[in-house]
């Protein structure tokens, strides 16, 4: 039973947490809405302590109309919209598979996890260098073999390349939890179906994937905001050439190397709508487990 | 589902299992064997597999010219350091959350959650500018602090689904035999709750020594950790593969059998006890 006394306790003991948290959120946020408000080119002079000149929305007008701008929000749905894809359906498939009874299925799952451990700036280079290089890379050695001309994978395919090399740190994710989740299905269920003579896709359609829906909700959800804001792969391989500039990247782009701090922070505050209305879809389906 | 199979069908789903995992591995496992190759052997048309003359050169090279283990010093205090404050801050916070609900919990934990969700990059400058300000660029101070924030909802998150878990009756009993708040917490909670805190450490600390955002535009030199330092091998001169491999290596090693160990609280910990 809680007591007033353990009732202000707790709220004293919540308060480091909330407090952080609060301050980490708040003050960036509202120093990018006011810079997104103003003029502010440090290479040119501009700085706090000199005063900036307020502009309204122009930064708003000039991020959205900028060339590169829907480009980018084009590249960042294909990207993220193909590693899902790719990550939820194999991944599904791969779960599937390491669930059947074998041997060794300790040091097959080890395998198959290890991508998700692996920092994002070896895998980008790795995968860069020892497989997508066009001369030296195992890929290339590959197509040599076959006799087909070696492919500039990062800037001939730069999309798929980076599409491939994101999923193949994420499949290792989303394999886990569709796989934790299989393990939960009740087998007899599935060995009625079987006896009544279902044939295995009916199964797997009528019985298997429903249960796996609320998994491919959570693996969809929790990976979308991952990719919104992947840096490192593209900062490694493309440094945003050749179509793979996504919407963090070109606000990264103009905060950084055009040093172009409103421009930069408009962009921003457009960046944290975007992810804020993903974040409410996540927030209900999170939220509802709370209640259980 | 364990279920009664022909060993056929065993054999079958072995061997597909087995390739199918082989293939997902094999860039780590081709990037760990070239470690071990000269250059010109890792350039080498065929490729060469096992036969070749193993030798360690590229490690003592990489640590020679890089100075590795002033990177890899600087990872093990960034995550580590960064996952510690944030388990004391959010053991306590977790613990009135699990076993003093009010009304408004649920909100304050979603609150936090959506705190994560905060693209880094709409808030780059600003950070950028408080660091300059307090003199916390290219400090490890200022990176374990930034890595604490980003992480610490998620260690609020998995303690409490951990705390949750146990039975109020016995902080209660200990209430009742005169426990004072502190021990309690201390004496009474912690030892239950250890593998739930173990796991959430795992995992955290998996994080942060990955975070490769913070971690990349927030150092220059001294702080720069693991991420920085594989990152210097973008613009490559003459032949590196191999000890690209070793530095790749010897930046992964380390978290990839921390994974290994963890990978069950990790589906827990990321799903948030959504997924069981």
């Amino acid at each position: 039973m809680a007591t007033k006394a353990s009732r202000s306790a707790a709220r004293l003991m919540m308060a480091p947490a909330v407090v952080l948290l609060l301050g980490w959120m708040l003050v960036p946020l509202i120093m990018t809405l006011w810079f997104s408000f103003t003029k502010y080119l440090p290479m040119r002079g501009d700085s706090i302590a000199n005063g900036l000149d307020w502009v309204g929305f122009e930064n708003y007008g000039r991020f959205v109309t900028s060339s590169s701008f829907w480009p980018s929000v084009q590249t960042t749905l294909i990207i993220v919209g193909g590693v899902l894809v790719i990550t939820v359906a194999l991944g599904i498939v791969l779960a599937i598979l390491l669930d059947q009874p074998m041997w060794g299925q300790g040091v097959v799952r080890i395998f198959v996890i290890a991508p998700f451990f692996v920092m994002p700036t070896v895998s980008a280079l790795v995968w860069k260098n020892m497989f997508m290089d066009p001369v030296n890379g195992l890929l290339a050695h590959i197509w040599k073999f076959f006799g087909a001309t070696p492919v500039e994978w990062l800037s001939q395919a730069s999309l798929p390349s980076l599409i491939m090399i994101v999923s193949w740190q994420w499949l290792p994710f989303a394999t886990l939890i569709l796989l934790t989740a299989i393990q939960s299905l009740d087998s007899e269920q599935l060995e009625a179906a079987e006896m009544d003579g279902a044939p295995v896709l009916k199964r797997f359609w009528y019985i298997v994937l429903p249960h796996l829906s609320r998994a491919v909700t959570i693996v969809i959800l929790i990976q979308t905001i991952f990719l919104l804001s992947i840096f490192a792969e593209i900062f490694v391989t493309t440094g945003g050439a050749f179509g793979t500039k996504t919407l963090s990247y070109l606000i990264f782009q103009r905060v950084l190397e055009s040093q172009n701090i409103g421009l930069g922070s408009a962009g921003g505050v457009y960046a944290i709508i975007l992810a804020n209305i993903v974040a409410i879809f996540l927030m209900r389906i999170v939220g509802k487990n709370l209640d259980a | 589902m364990a279920r009664a199979v022909t060993p056929k069908r065993k054999m079958i789903n072995t061997i597909v299992a087995w390739s199918v995992g082989l293939l997902i591995f094999f860039p780590i496992l081709w990037t760990i064997l070239t470690s071990f190759k000269t250059e010109a052997q890792a350039i080498n048309d065929p490729p060469l597999f096992l036969f070749f003359d193993w030798t360690l050169e590229n490690y003592s090279v990489v640590q020679e010219r890089s100075d590795y283990m002033r990177f890899l010093w600087n990872s093990v205090i960034l995550a580590g350091g960064s996952t510690l404050l944030g388990i004391i801050v959010a053991i306590p916070a977790a613990w009135s959350m699990a076993f003093v609900p009010s009304k408004r919990t649920k909100d304050i934990l979603l609150w936090m959650l959506s705190t994560k969700m905060l693209p880094a990059v709409g808030v780059l400058y600003p950070i950028y500018l408080v660091f300059i300000q307090l003199g916390l660029l290219d400090t490890r101070a200022g990176l374990t602090i930034v890595l604490m924030l980003i992480n610490l909802p998620i260690i609020v998150w998995m303690l409490y689904t951990y705390f949750r878990e146990i039975p109020g009756e016995i902080l209660e009993a200990a209430r009742m035999d005169g426990a004072s708040l502190k021990e309690e917490i201390l004496y009474v909670l912690t030892p239950m709750a250890i593998p739930g805190i173990a796991s959430t450490v795992l995992l955290n600390f998996i994080l942060a020594w990955n975070e490769a955002f913070w971690t990349l535009n927030l150092t220059a030199a001294k702080a720069a950790p693991l991420t920085a330092f594989i990152a210097s091998y973008s613009s490559p001169e003459g032949l590196f593969y191999a000890k690209l491999s070793a530095a790749s290596t010897m930046a992964i090693a380390p978290i990839l059998v921390l994974g290994w160990f963890s990978q069950k609280q990790l589906v827990r910990g990321l799903t948030f006890g959504a997924v069981k």
